[in-house]
């Protein structure tokens, strides 16, 4: 269990004292995916990096399996950070050794002796899908593979916790997939607690069970992953759920737009679908049961995160406002999140 | 026939060219291994001691930094003659090759600390970072991360201090030290033989030519920032 008790941190800067972490109460289960999601600047790498007591906090404390890490010697520190794996958005490997010898560099570092080193980082490099590339530089290393030598290099002394810094931001989708199932297949395997921060709710849902929402320095919003998605409170948590639940959310609403000024009449609807929901014949049931509404659907998709599916459906309904008001009851009798985006005029 | 007259190689005394060349290579050798130890220690001092929150450590940066600036900026021929007492001290003699040596290295060693210094500073913040995350102590760290990390920029920072040191070198051979600076001072330019003039100096430039080459060389060799 990692916990943070009343965590905050000021910088004393030129230009005055930075509140970069304010009052912040975490705790995150072990053998959990916990991400924390945040605008630049919301003091997410702050915030991280006090698990592994490269910033302490100003007032408050960090406690990981009842050690205060803001409390030990460097001595101990040192030692509780052989524990600690991190990653970096710009992997941070070292130029002047291969991929096997950065992997044993950690090792090297806790006074691990060369033939367990060898042997250590050679199953680490099957692991993350490196075989045959242990000599090679990384210079001479994609994106992707050198993030996986960072995950290697972050799990060489079997860490209890794998700490994540934007570690998929400096990669295209593709490959931020393959690193983010490479994370989640270790979680598997290894049962290890992963905190991650990003600022890109993609990643959250991907692989996240739990998440918090940072914004200035605050964590404004927290729980279950499936949960938050469903039902967002805060208005940038839901900023961040709707653009990632619909990427192509801004194309849609000039699509929109154009319906509107085309179609004055009727009503624009979103539906979110949650789980098996999605699988229901709830629109065509809506039509059953109102036969005079007629329908327009603009635009719709479905999304899977780890716990069950999320579907938006953008529709345009048009018919006597009776039956109108009637179908947006019926949505939202059978519990389909429904937001009146239009109205009539 | 007109060349002849103005370049007469019958006048070298080619073992007397041959002593001073050596003379030049070696002690342009020795205080490039002085230069680059004593600037190793320098640079580190300089990089480890300069953002310390501590008021001590501070200090020592601001000793070290001065006494640099100080060293690097004395001319090079005044240098020899300030460092008279100091010479006889430690080499009990004030010509001669080895009477230049110390005269040498105290004039590279600041000069190449500063590009230490410079060369652990490029080295990518993060790197480091990732290092103390890991667990890595200080020391650790100077000697598996800031050191091989700026080998490359360290070696050609070496080249250049080294070519720097053999002009020096013939310039303290000018006032006694031996080499081809002294050969082409004392048999040449004071006895009006351009040739003599003209073999050391094309002797110079070889040396320097060899020495940048095998810097090159190493860097290529031991960069592995590029594919
Ligand atoms: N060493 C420091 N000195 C002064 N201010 C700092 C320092 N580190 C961070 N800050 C400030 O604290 C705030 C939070 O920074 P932090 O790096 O934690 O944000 P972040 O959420 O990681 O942002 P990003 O997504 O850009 O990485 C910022 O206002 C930043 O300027
Ligand atoms: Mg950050």
């Amino acid at each position: 269990m990692i916990e943070f008790k009343d965590v905050s941190k000021t910088f004393e800067t030129k230009e005055g004292t930075v509140h970069a972490i304010k009052d912040v109460n975490l705790k995150i289960e072990n053998g959990k995916i916990y991400g924390i999601i945040g605008y630049s600047g919301a003091g997410k790498t702050t915030l991280i990096r006090m698990l592994n007591g490269l910033e302490k906090p100003t007032t408050g404390s960090v406690d990981i399996n009842g050690v205060e890490i803001n409390r030990l010697d460097a001595k101990n520190l040192r030692v509780q950070r052989h524990k600690i794996g991190m990653i970096f958005q710009h992997f941070n490997l070292l130029w002047s050794r291969t991929v096997i010898e950065n992997i044993m560099f950690p090792l090297e570092i806790a006074g691990v002796d060369r033939t367990q080193r060898q042997k250590k980082a050679q199953e680490l490099i099957e692991l993350v899908g490196l075989s045959g590339k242990e000599d090679m530089y990384p210079a001479s290393l994609s994106g992707g593979q050198k993030q996986r030598v960072g995950v290697a290099r972050a799990l060489a002394n079997d860490p209890e916790i794998l700490l994540s810094d934007e570690a998929t931001s400096a990669l295209d989708p593709e490959t931020t997939d393959e690193v983010l199932d490479l994370l989640l297949d270790i979680k598997k395997r290894l049962n290890i607690t992963i905190v991650l921060i990003t600022h890109e709710m993609h990643v959250i849902r991907k692989i996240c069970d739990n998440v918090a929402v940072l914004d200035g320095g605050k964590i404004i919003e927290e729980g279950e992953v499936l949960n938050v998605f469903k039902n967002p409170q805060q208005p940038l948590t839901k900023r961040f759920v709707s653009a990632e639940a619909d990427p192509s959310r801004q194309e849609t609403e000039v699509v929109l737009d154009e319906l509107v000024t085309k179609y004055p009449d009727g009503r624009i609807i979103r539906l979110t679908f949650h789980g098996d929901q999605a699988k229901l014949p709830i629109v065509s049931e809506m039509v059953h049961e109102f036969p005079e509404v007629s329908l327009n659907i603009i635009a719709g998709n479905i999304k899977q995160t780890r716990e069950g599916s999320i579907g938006t459906l953008y529709l345009q309904i048009t018919g006597p406002t009776e039956q109108l008001d009637g179908s947006v009851e019926f949505l939202k009798n059978l519990r389909v999140e429904t937001e009146v985006i239009k109205d009539e005029q | 026939m007109s060349s002849s007259s103005f370049f007469n190689f019958s006048s070298v005394d080619w073992a007397e060219m041959g002593s001073a060349t050596w003379e030049t290579i070696w002690v342009t050798l020795i205080s490039v291994i002085f230069t680059a130890v004593i600037g190793c220690l320098i640079g580190l001092l300089l990089f480890e001691t300069k953002d310390s929150k501590s008021i001590g450590v501070r200090g020592i940066n601001w000793i070290v930094s001065l006494f640099v600036n100080v060293f690097r900026s004395i001319p090079y021929i005044i240098l020899i003659v300030v460092l008279i007492p100091f010479t006889n001290s430690i080499v009990h003699t004030i010509v001669g090759p080895v009477a230049a040596l110390p005269s040498l290295i105290l004039s590279a060693a600041p000069f190449f600390g500063r590009i230490v210094e410079m060369s652990f500073r490029e080295i990518d913040q993060g790197i480091l970072e990732a290092a103390e995350a890991m667990g890595a102590n200080r020391w650790t760290v100077i000697f598996k991360v800031l050191l091989p990390e700026s080998l490359p920029a360290l070696v050609s920072g070496l080249t250049v201090t080294a070519i720097s040191l053999v002009g020096y070198t013939a310039m303290a051979g000018a006032i006694g030290a031996g080499g081809l600076g002294a050969l082409a001072y004392n048999n040449g330019f004071l006895q009006y033989n351009g040739t003599i003039i003209f073999v050391a100096t094309v002797l110079i430039v070889l040396f320097v030519f060899f020495l940048q080459w095998v810097g090159d060389w190493l860097v290529k060799k031991i960069d592995k920032r590029v594919v």
